[in-house]
C-alpha cells in the first residue's frame, strides 16, 4: 500500500520497493545534500561578489580564482573556532536550535523537481529527492519549523539582544507565512494538486496569446507572484526584511551568543534557505526547469541548466535587493504584511477562484471582494488616523 | 518611480571599482600626508625641540609626553636654554591629526608618510626621542617594524612650507623656516595665493568704503 502511495509521485517507485530502488534514494538524498552544499558555497561567494560590485568595491579575491574558495575558507575557519556555551544559556536548548534551522532548509530543498526524469540502473526516476502528495505544504511545515530555531536560539541564549532578535523573527515569520500560503494557494487553485511534479506539468505548453509559456506568473496575473516574492523575502529575513538580525541595534540577532559551527550552522540554514526559496519561486511560478530544449547537449540536462538559470536570477535578485533597500521599520514591516499583503492575496484569491469557476455569479464576487477590500483599507485608515490623533 | 530609482542606481554601480588591491598596488599618497613623526635637526646637526610642551598640551589623544631640561653648558643639544630631555610618542593613541605640527614653535616635530607599521608588543608602540631624531643624513629612521615605501621619507615638512608662518599671505611662498639637517632651507610650495584676488599691498591703508 506504501508502496502505492508513493507510485503516485515518482516512477521510481512503480514496480516495487527493491534494493536497487534503496540505493538510488540513498544516492539521490546524498547527491541533493551535494548540490544544496555548493549553491550554498556559491551564493555565500556570489553574493559577496554582487553585492561588492554594486558597492564599487572588489569583494573576495584572495581564496583561489576570483576568491571563489572563500566561503570554503570560511566554513574551514569556523570548525575550528572555539565553541562558546553561554554561562546563562538553556544548554539543551542552544545546543539543539542550530540543528532546528538547518534541518529544516536541507529538507524543504527535497520537494522542489529541478529536472525532468533520468533512467539509473533501468529504474526511471525524477530528479527530485522526494514529491510526497501534501507537496507544497511541506515546504509550510518546514518553515514553520524553522521559526522555532530562531526562536528557540534567541530564547535559550540568556542574553538581550538576541531574545529581541528572536522576538522579532518568530512575529515576522508568522506574519508573513499567511502571506506566503495565500499566494501559494492561488497556484494550488490553478494546477489541482499540491504536488510540485504535477504543478510543474500544470505550467506545461503554451501559455497566454499561445507564445508566452504557461507559468503560473502570466496566467495567476504577476500579483501572487510578486506578493510570494516579498513575503518569501521576510520569510527569509533577508534584507530589506533583516530586521531580525539589524547589525546596527541587535548586534546579531538571534545568533549573537552563537560561534564556531553552530553559528556557521545558523549561516548555513540562512543561505540554504534563499536557495531553496529561490527554487520554489522558480518551481511555483516559473514553470521550474521547463524551457525550450536546443539539442547538442544530451536532453536531460537542458530542464537542469534552465533550472539552474532560473534559481540563479531569483539569488541576484536577492542581493540586488540587499544592496538597494534600506531596512524597514517594524511598524512599517508590520503594516506591510498584514494590511497590504494579506488582504491582497485574499482578494486575488477570490478573483482566481471566480475566474475559474467561470459563472456569472462567480465574477460579482470580484468587485463585491473589491469593496470589502477598499472598505477595510478605509476603516484601518481612519482608526489609525484616530489613534494619531490621541497620541497628539 | 522613487522606490524603482534605487535599483537603477545600484545597477549602473557594477564594473566601477573605486578600491585597490591594497598591499600590491598602493595609491600615491598626497604631499601633506600624516604619517609617523620625526624630530627635526638645524643644519648643524642641533636638536630643534625646545622642551616646551606645547606638543604635548595640544594634543587631544594625550599620546605626547615630554619634559624638558636644561642645556648642558658644555655641550649643548639645542641651540637654545633648554632642549626636549624626553619626548615619547605613543602610537597606539596617536590620531594623526597634526596639532603638534602646528603647535610646535620651532618646527621641531613634523609627520613622515610613513602609514604602515605594526608593532608586536606595546613597548615598541611608544617612540622615545632616539627613535624619533632624524638620522645624520637628515632622513627618518628606518626601524625594523615599520615598512618604508618609495617617497615616505620626502617633504615630511610639507605643511609647514604650504601656509605662511607669518600669517600674512603677502609672505606666502616665501621660506620663513630654518633649515633642516641634509636639506637646507626646503623651498615653499606653490602659493595659494595665486587663485584667490590680489591681496593689498604690504603698508597700503586698510580697504575703505564700506568700513565706516
Amino acid at each position: 500500500m506504501s508502496s502505492a502511495l508513493l507510485a503516485v509521485g515518482d516512477p521510481l517507485f512503480a514496480e516495487g520497493v527493491d534494493l536497487t530502488v534503496v540505493l538510488i534514494v540513498i544516492l539521490k538524498t546524498l547527491v541533493t545534500f551535494a548540490v544544496l552544499m555548493v549553491a550554498v558555497l556559491f551564493m555565500v561567494w556570489y553574493e559577496r561578489k554582487l553585492v561588492s560590485d554594486m558597492q564599487n568595491r572588489i569583494g573576495p579575491n584572495r581564496a583561489g580564482p576570483f576568491g571563489i574558495l572563500q566561503s570554503l575558507a570560511d566554513g574551514i575557519k569556523l570548525f575550528f573556532k572555539e565553541d562558546l556555551l553561554p554561562e546563562r544559556a538553556d544548554k539543551r536548548v542552544f545546543r539543539l536550535a542550530p540543528y532546528l534551522s538547518a534541518v529544516p532548509a536541507f529538507l524543504s530543498f527535497a520537494i522542489v523537481p529541478i529536472g525532468g526524469t533520468v533512467t539509473i540502473a533501468g529504474h526511471e526516476t525524477n530528479l527530485q529527492l522526494a514529491d510526497p502528495p501534501v507537496g507544497i505544504l511541506f515546504l509550510l511545515a518546514m518553515s514553520g519549523i524553522a521559526v522555532y530555531g530562531v526562536m528557540l536560539a534567541g530564547w535559550s541564549s540568556g542574553s538581550k539582544y538576541p531574545l529581541l532578535g528572536s522576538v522579532r523573527a518568530s512575529a515576522q515569520m508568522v506574519s508573513y507565512e499567511a502571506a506566503l500560503g495565500l499566494s501559494i494557494a492561488t497556484v494550488v487553485l490553478i494546477a489541482g494538486s499540491l504536488s510540485t511534479q504535477a504543478i510543474v506539468a500544470d505550467q506545461a505548453g503554451a501559455g497566454p496569446f499561445g507564445v508566452l509559456p504557461a507559468w503560473n506568473i502570466l496566467r495567476l496575473g504577476v500579483v501572487p507572484f510578486v506578493i510570494f516574492v516579498i513575503a518569501a523575502t521576510a520569510e527569509l529575513n533577508r534584507p530589506p526584511f533583516d530586521l531580525v538580525e539589524a547589525e546596527q541595534e541587535l548586534v546579531g540577532g538571534f545568533h549573537t551568543e552563537y560561534s564556531s559551527i553552530r553559528f556557521a550552522l545558523f549561516f548555513l540554514a540562512e543561505f540554504m534557505n534563499t536557495v531553496t526559496m529561490s527554487a520554489v519561486i522558480v518551481t511555483l511560478f516559473l514553470g521550474g526547469p521547463s524551457g525550450p530544449d536546443f539539442g547538442v547537449l544530451p536532453s536531460w540536462l537542458w530542464p537542469i541548466l534552465w533550472f539552474t538559470a532560473k534559481v540563479l536570477l531569483f539569488l541576484s535578485m536577492y542581493v540586488w535587493f540587499r544592496a538597494t533597500l534600506p531596512r524597514l521599520r517594524y511598524d512599517q514591516l508590520m503594516d506591510l504584511g498584514w494590511k497590504l499583503l494579506i488582504p491582497l492575496a485574499l482578494f486575488w484569491l477570490l478573483v482566481i477562484a471566480a475566474v475559474r469557476l467561470d459563472s456569472g455569479y462567480a465574477l460579482l464576487a470580484i468587485p463585491a471582494g473589491g469593496l470589502i477590500w477598499l472598505l477595510l483599507s478605509r476603516s484601518m485608515a481612519v482608526s489609525r488616523a484616530r489613534t494619531t490623533e490621541k497620541v497628539h | 518611480m522613487g522606490l524603482l530609482d534605487g535599483f537603477a542606481v545600484t545597477l549602473r554601480q557594477i564594473g566601477k571599482v573605486v578600491t585597490t588591491q591594497y598591499p600590491e598596488h598602493k595609491r600615491p599618497k598626497p604631499e601633506r600626508f600624516h604619517g609617523r613623526h620625526v624630530l627635526n635637526r638645524y643644519e648643524d646637526g642641533m636638536e630643534k625641540c625646545i622642551g616646551c610642551e606645547l606638543c604635548a598640551g595640544v594634543c587631544p589623544a594625550q599620546c605626547i609626553h615630554v619634559r624638558g631640561a636644561d642645556n648642558p653648558p658644555d655641550a649643548p643639544v639645542s641651540p637654545g636654554e633648554r632642549y626636549g630631555f624626553v619626548y615619547e610618542i605613543n602610537y597606539l593613541r596617536c590620531i594623526h591629526c597634526d596639532l603638534c605640527v602646528e603647535a610646535c614653535p620651532t618646527e621641531a616635530i613634523t609627520e613622515s608618510k610613513l602609514f604602515e607599521f605594526s608593532f608586536t608588543n606595546r613597548n615598541d608602540a611608544i617612540y622615545t626621542r632616539d627613535e624619533l631624531l632624524v638620522a645624520d643624513d637628515g632622513k627618518p629612521q628606518q626601524l625594523p617594524w615599520e615598512h618604508w615605501a618609495e617617497g615616505d621619507d620626502k617633504n615630511t615638512s610639507g605643511w609647514m612650507r604650504a601656509t605662511s608662518p607669518a600669517g600674512d599671505p603677502q609672505y606666502q611662498d616665501r621660506p620663513l623656516w630654518s633649515g633642516e639637517l641634509g636639506y637646507g632651507v626646503r623651498v615653499a610650495e606653490r602659493g595659494q595665493a595665486a587663485d584667490t584676488p590680489a591681496a593689498p599691498a604690504a603698508g597700503d591703508a586698510p580697504p575703505s568704503g564700506d568700513a565706516h
